[in-house]
């Protein structure tokens, strides 16, 4: 077995450096999406078709218009009565030839691109029809809401806000008053450090076995509570999809445009943002590995499933966001939210009934606490942190995306 | 009072942090400040339940070197309804956003009253 040689050009290092300062491309396979070639075609083919083309199709107007002009003249100066049909003539071949070039112009568009480019015409078309739109409404709105006009309404409009300024003192003062005549902050004789607090800390570590009594005490004696919450967050975002979800089957005329304007938004992302990639590069994998560390070590130390599963998410989006949808779909789909949420809400359901029922009943429940401060310790408190975070992770996403374009 | 008011420095903040966040809710028209006043509220909120749990010159309630003293720790169950706060706050502001995309997309505005207006043209015709 030969040592390896200490070689630097050769080394990860200068590799990593090259990648830095851009001289290779460790990501030319598959990684990097690249500007479509479509939309320089595209561009090329527009600069034809909008000025050539405009130009002939003005041009023999414009001499057919000077060439009736000048008729009489020449009529009048040579008696020539061929000259002016000579010039429409001329003018009508021009006319021909404008044609002819604007033909030209359209045929390498349709070569050159494929349905990629005539999509984004055409959701560029539909973008400025929707802004058309808005400015024709704009009148209206207008003429609607005319505060010089209406007396009333701009006299109800100050008494609102001269009651609501004192309505807002009123209540300031009201809680300020209060605040002066609660327990002094910090005191540990406050009625609040009453005899739950005290059980917990005496006896929450035999009892559930977790280190962190927060975690102890949210995930084992208020187990409930806490599924309630991650069925919040759900059901929030279960609302937030039939709020924002684009139905592929619906004729809408509003959907219609909320489609298009999410076409827009897919075609136009930024997909070659150099910095945002690079750097994503590096930090997505610590965010994620992270995330998973506050999940796991939610019963050892500060942290728990609702954090580290917001770090989580926040690791996808910041994925989504440098590298695209295309990338993100191929592991994260609707049919994966959907799976993981519905386990991780089931396996958090099921295992906390059989405990409450074991414990209700003086049963032994068979799950072993294990020795405080071991990473498999504290019997259910790590499954449940870990379906908490899937179940946070999974919604923090499913909200970005959902409201960026409407669908996972 | 004023004393009382200043040792009590925590809970003062938090009760004019929530006055601003009520106001904020009242007197502005845009729907998107109204929100933004509504995460002000909770947040006070928050700091307000923190500052309840708290107990000077006392650690954080993680069992360190077998020491489980009442006198040791701070409250834990204030730290469990924060945590309990920012979930359901998440959520609300989550819906909140998207029933104002909605809305902005049906009316074309953001302010409450050409809103409002709108609707009742509508109902008039």
């Amino acid at each position: 077995m030969s040592r390896r040689k200490d070689n630097y050009d050769t080394s990860r290092w200068l590799k990593f450096k090259k990648w830095v300062d851009g001289e290779v491309d460790l990501l030319a396979d598959g990684m990097e999406a690249r500007v479509p070639e479509g939309t320089a075609g595209r561009e090329k083919a527009c600069v034809p078709e909008g000025t050539a083309g405009r130009e002939k199709a003005l041009a023999p107007e414009g001499k057919a218009g000077r060439g009736e002009a000048l008729a009489p003249e020449g009529k009048a100066g040579r008696g020539e009565a061929l000259a002016p049909e000579g010039k429409a003539g001329r003018a009508e071949a021009r006319a021909l030839k404008g044609k002819a070039g604007r033909a030209e112009a359209r045929a390498p568009e349709g070569n050159d691109n494929q349905a990629r480019p005539k999509t984004e015409a055409m959701s560029q078309a539909a973008y400025e029809a929707v802004q058309e739109e808005e400015l024709k409404k704009l009148p209206i709105f207008t003429q609607g809401y005319d505060k010089s006009v209406d007396h009333g309404l701009a006299l109800f409009r100050k008494f609102y806000r001269f009651m609501s300024v004192l309505l807002c003192g009123g209540l300031i003062l009201v809680l300020l008053w209060t605040v002066a005549y609660l327990p002094i902050f910090g005191n540990a004789g406050n009625p609040d450090n009453n005899e739950v607090s005290a059980r917990y800390i005496e006896r929450g570590l035999q009892e559930t076995g977790a280190v962190n009594i927060v975690t102890g005490m949210i995930l084992d004696y208020r187990a409930f509570d806490t599924f309630g919450e991650s069925c919040v967050l759900f059901i929030a975002s279960c609302c937030v999809l039939v709020l924002l979800r684009i139905d592929a089957s619906s004729k809408d005329s509003q959907t219609e445009k909320r489609r298009k304007e999410a076409a827009y938004d897919r075609l136009y992302e930024p997909k070659n943002d150099i910095i945002l990639q690079k750097c994503a590069c590096i930090l997505v994998p610590v965010i994620l590995i992270f995330g998973i560390y506050i999940v796991l070590n939610g019963h050892l130390s500060p942290g728990g499933g609702f954090s580290g599963g917001a770090v989580l998410g926040s690791g996808l989006i910041l994925y989504l966001n440098a590298f695209g949808f295309q990338k993100t779909e191929r592991f994260f789909t609707e049919k994966v939210y959907r799976r993981t949420t519905l386990c991780a809400l089931t396996f958090y359901c099921l295992a906390k009934s059989y405990s409450f029922f074991t414990g209700a009943n003086h049963m032994n429940s068979g799950i072993p606490l294990g020795t405080p401060g071991a990473i498999l310790s504290s019997g259910l408190i790590l499954p449940l942190n870990i379906c908490v975070g899937l179940v946070v992770a999974c919604t923090m996403y499913a909200f970005y995306t959902l409201f960026r374009k409407g669908g996972m | 009072m004023l004393q009382h008011m200043l040792l009590n420095m925590e809970e003062t903040a938090s009760v004019i942090l929530f006055g601003i966040g009520f106001t904020i809710l009242l007197l502005h028209q845009n729907l998107i400040k109204k929100i933004m006043g509504m995460n002000i509220m909770d947040t006070a909120v928050y700091l307000f339940l923190a500052a309840k749990g708290y107990i000077n010159g006392r650690m954080v309630p993680i069992v360190t070197d077998g020491i489980q003293d009442v006198s040791a720790y701070i409250n834990p169950v204030p730290s469990g309804l924060v945590l309990t706060g920012i979930v359901v706050s998440v959520s609300t502001t989550a819906l909140m956003l998207a029933l104002t995309i909605r809305l902005y997309e049906r009316y074309g505005s953001l302010d409450l009253d050409q809103i409002l207006i709108q609707v009742k043209e509508e109902e008039r015709t």
